[in-house]
């Protein structure tokens, strides 16, 4: 989703930069609150509010309020659009 | 080890978050639902209503549904036995027993890899379906539909058409 909505804003997929964050001392540093977890210019794409940070598996809310393992493709597309300017 | 269809399901003992302890073998009815689910994975979450729903649907037609969360709640503490109980009672209770496999030999026994992972039982606690609640946790107008259909040849007596799907949604956290 993330690579299609690139493009689709003239962005280049290619400069997207993928971490794997493996041990909870890595989560601690990097303020990981699980994944996936999608930083552009180091902002979330959906604030994790109070979510623990650590090694699991990450609970977006869609816009409609239902729980998805992804962001809103909304929220991604604005934050994209924001970048670009 | 993994149960095959066809095959009985290992029994199992478990404490769940109404104070009992439930055991498969404990009653008959004419199916048994037991899907493994957890507190904190977003496909579990977004399955967990349309599972509920099936479990109301069901009830007046012997049909047991139980779930079960074998995540390790040490590394994954908001899957712990507290946090089930607070989770249930915090939706304001669920319509069958949620236990607890904290030793995951359960889930071992069973062959369950994710959450959500679903198995329907005969009346003989034979394994006559597993897999996923339907084919899109996005769309909720599938209604768990695989196992609504897996229950409802159970229920007439023949065998599913569809025996097995992928189960879909996080792993279950081994320690």
């Amino acid at each position: 989703m993330l690579r299609e909505l690139m493009e689709e804003n003239g962005l280049d997929p290619a400069s997207i930069e993928v971490r794997q964050i493996d041990t909870d001392a890595e989560a601690e540093r990097e303020s990981f609150p699980g994944s996936p977890t999608i930083r552009i210019e180091g902002e979330d794409v959906q604030p994790p509010g109070d979510a623990p940070i650590g090694l699991s598996c990450r609970v977006y809310r869609l816009r409609d309020g239902r729980p998805s393992p992804l962001p809103d493709r909304r929220d991604l597309e604005e934050a994209l659009r924001a970048v670009r300017g | 080890m993994a149960i095959e269809i066809g095959e009985t399901a290992p029994e199992f003992q478990l404490p769940g978050t109404d104070g009992e302890t439930h055991t498969l073998g404990s009653a008959r009815p004419a199916a048994t639902v037991v899907y493994w689910t957890c507190n904190h994975c977003p496909y579990a979450l977004a399955w967990q209503e349309r599972l509920h729903q099936l479990a109301r649907d069901y009830a007046d037609r012997s049909v047991r549904c139980l779930a079960i969360n074998s995540n390790d709640a040490e590394r994954y503490p908001a899957d712990s036995f507290e946090a089930m109980i607070e989770r249930v009672e915090g939706e304001g209770g669920w319509p069958h027993p949620y236990l607890h496999d904290e030793s995951q030999q359960v889930a071992r026994q069973w062959g369950a890899e994710r959450t959500p992972h679903v198995f329907v039982l005969d009346r003989e606690l034979r394994l006559r379906y597993q897999g996923a609640p339907d084919a899109d946790y996005e769309d909720d107008t599938q209604n768990a539909a695989w196992v609504r259909e897996a229950l409802d040849a159970v229920l007439s007596g023949e065998e599913p058409e569809r025996a097995r799907t992928d189960p879909v949604g996080c792993t279950i956290k081994w320690r």
